[in-house]
């Protein structure tokens, strides 16, 4: 319970540093926005003006108290560029960024849990190098490239999907499901590579334990003891790397969503940092970093819940 | 007498290591040679020559303005080669310092750095400096700055491991006893020891800037124009995947190999260390 708190008191003030860092680079060392807005032919009275009315010209400390107010009442501010609410927009974008998440962890968790065990379990043999050899290749691979590779063979040749032709969830969501299977794919790839390799000598390293010897003596075959004595230990670290991977997860689908013209969190993202939209910058540098404090923060539970070792020391 | 070799053959030889080091040896070799000197001009447009397919004149095919992609790869490996290893330097150096400080000497100002560390760590290198770059605008130098000073993180910690290890060993206290001065223990005795930790994260840190510079020019926030650079050239490419597939394709292999030769070599070092 202590632990808890103190790792909230942690995130709590992490997010407050990383909400003031992300306010202070956009609002203050980005540039004027009253000038990008009105353009350069504006003369200084309007632009004087315009600062008044968003409120640029008071003290950097008030508009951040300000801003982190009316941010935490839900209230993010107007985009620059759109003119409506930027809530409306991340709205509008959220889902289907998490939805990709979503879809690729499933696709880690389903693909690499199996192959892990079966490359343990048959440790040395033909099936577990050729595993260890695709898994070095696979993770040289990056999700751009796995990504163009993707919408050539099956876009281009196969024709299973039309590359840059997104179906949104709400008018056809097998559509959907499909188009977004394969940026998924090009999400899950790499780290799919990492987490057999990880499972894989995880559970190899449980294995030469002595109590992995005790459950021989018992009675338990290598497949059985490997199942239910090793692997409740092995996945501590797995589910660590896990965790980390799904904050890593936001990063990779900025890319992947630019690649096949996803409209997520991640194409606003470089849209807006294009455009000088600030608020709508700010909201989601806030968000993607909730994200990963948040992650990490479960992890660390979880951790906890898992490993009795951690908690009681 | 003959010396016989009693350890089984599948484990005395590292391909790992072996195969790793002829690929980065390759790469390496394209990409000196390349600075010098390439196959055709990196910028000559040729209209007659627009999207052939690979041939023996152009073994990797030509783009949409008919220029040799091989020659361009060679150059745009060059660009994020010198960008990786740039990164790499300064998050190396940044860490050994930092790293070799506070482990050796830990208190207050080692838990302190090491929280921020932790906090810097937390946010995916290519998230913060999309972000940065977002904020204080891009270019060649300012990224490498940018990922080299995300980069020492990674670095310190791995150091600081090793430090906090060694600093109790019997021979660090055999130095002290012989009158070895602070400084002298840490760089003299205990850093040549980091080395077996520090390759591989070199070969991992190589591999994220590689990832990151192409993730970045791929999203044109990172290098610009004129400087060539496998990301950029990836969506260029990727915009002719219809008409010219080998455009993306090599690109995309160029940057495999990089990445896969680097990898290959620090999983390598990593099991002659464990044996």
């Amino acid at each position: 319970m202590k632990y808890i708190v103190k790792k909230l008191i942690t995130l709590i003030i992490t997010l407050f540093v990383v909400s003031f860092l992300a306010f202070l680079a956009f609002q203050v060392i980005s540039g004027d926005a009253a000038t990008s807005m009105l353009g350069t032919n504006a003369t200084p009275e309007q632009v004087a003006q315009l600062r008044a009315e968003l409120g640029l010209d008071r003290p950097v400390l008030v508009q951040y108290g300000d801003w982190l107010g009316s941010f935490l009442q839900g209230d993010m501010g107007t985009s620059y560029t759109y003119n409506i609410p930027v809530r409306e927009l991340i709205a509008q974008r959220l889902p289907v960024t998490a939805l990709l998440t979503l879809m690729s962890f499933i696709l880690i968790l389903v693909v690499s849990f199996p192959l892990g065990l079966l490359a343990a379990e048959q440790e040395g043999r033909l099936l577990d190098r050729s595993l260890t050899i695709s898994n070095q290749i696979i993770m040289s691979i990056p999700p751009i490239f796995v990504g163009i590779l993707l919408s050539f063979v099956f876009g281009e040749v196969l024709r299973v999907f039309v590359p840059g032709n997104f179906v949104s969830y709400k008018e056809d969501l097998p559509a959907f499901l499909l188009y977004m299977l394969f940026p998924a794919i090009s999400i899950a790839l790499p780290r799919i590579a990492m987490t057999v390799k990880m499972l894989r000598s995880s559970v190899l390293n449980e294995m030469g334990k002595n109590y992995i010897y005790t459950a021989y003596s018992r009675g338990h075959s290598r497949s059985s003891a490997l199942v239910s004595h090793a692997l409740p230990n092995a996945m501590i670290p797995v589910v660590a790397f896990l965790a980390v991977s799904i904050a890593e997860m936001a990063a990779a689908s900025i890319i992947v969503e630019q690649i096949f013209s996803v409209p997520g969190i991640g194409r606003l993202l470089l849209a807006s940092i294009s455009n000088r939209d600030v608020p709508v910058v700010q909201a989601i540098v806030v968000i993607l970093a909730f994200w990963v404090v948040a992650v990490n923060f479960i992890a660390d539970i979880l951790y906890q819940y898992m490993d009795p070792r951690v908690r009681l020391s | 007498m003959k010396k016989i070799n009693t350890e089984p053959l599948f484990k005395r030889q590292n391909y790992f290591l072996r195969i790793g080091a002829v690929i980065t040896v390759v790469m390496l070799l394209m990409i000196v040679v390349g600075y010098f000197w390439t196959p055709y001009s990196t910028t000559q447009m040729n209209a007659d020559l627009k999207f052939a397919g690979p041939s023996l004149a152009h073994p990797f095919g030509t783009d949409n303005f008919g220029r040799d992609i091989f020659s361009r790869v060679t150059e745009g490996a060059g660009t994020t080669f010198f960008i990786a290893v740039c990164v790499v330097l300064i998050g190396c150096i940044g860490g050994t310092i930092i790293g070799s400080l506070t482990g050796y000497f830990g208190g207050a100002a080692d838990t302190i750095l090491m929280h921020i560390c932790d906090a810097i760590t937390a946010f995916p290198s290519i998230l913060m400096a999309l972000v940065i770059i977002a904020a204080f605008g891009g270019g060649k130098y300012r990224i490498i700055l940018i990922l080299g000073i995300l980069f020492i993180p990674s670095f310190a910690r791995v150091v600081r491991g090793e430090f906090v290890r060694q600093k109790n060993l019997n021979y660090i206290y055999s130095a002290r006893l012989m009158g070895a001065g602070h400084f002298r223990i840490m760089f003299r005795h205990i850093l040549p020891n980091t080395i077996p930790v520090l390759l591989p994260a070199i070969s991992i840190g190589f591999n994220n800037a590689v990832l990151a510079e192409a993730s970045m020019s791929y999203l044109s926030i990172g290098v610009q124009p004129p400087d060539a650079s496998l990301g950029r050239m990836l969506s260029e490419a990727q915009v002719y995947l219809g008409k010219a597939p080998w455009y993306a394709i090599f690109t995309g292999l160029v940057i495999v190999l990089l990445i896969l030769g680097f990898s290959l070599l620090g999983e390598g070092l990593q099991q002659k260390n464990r044996r």
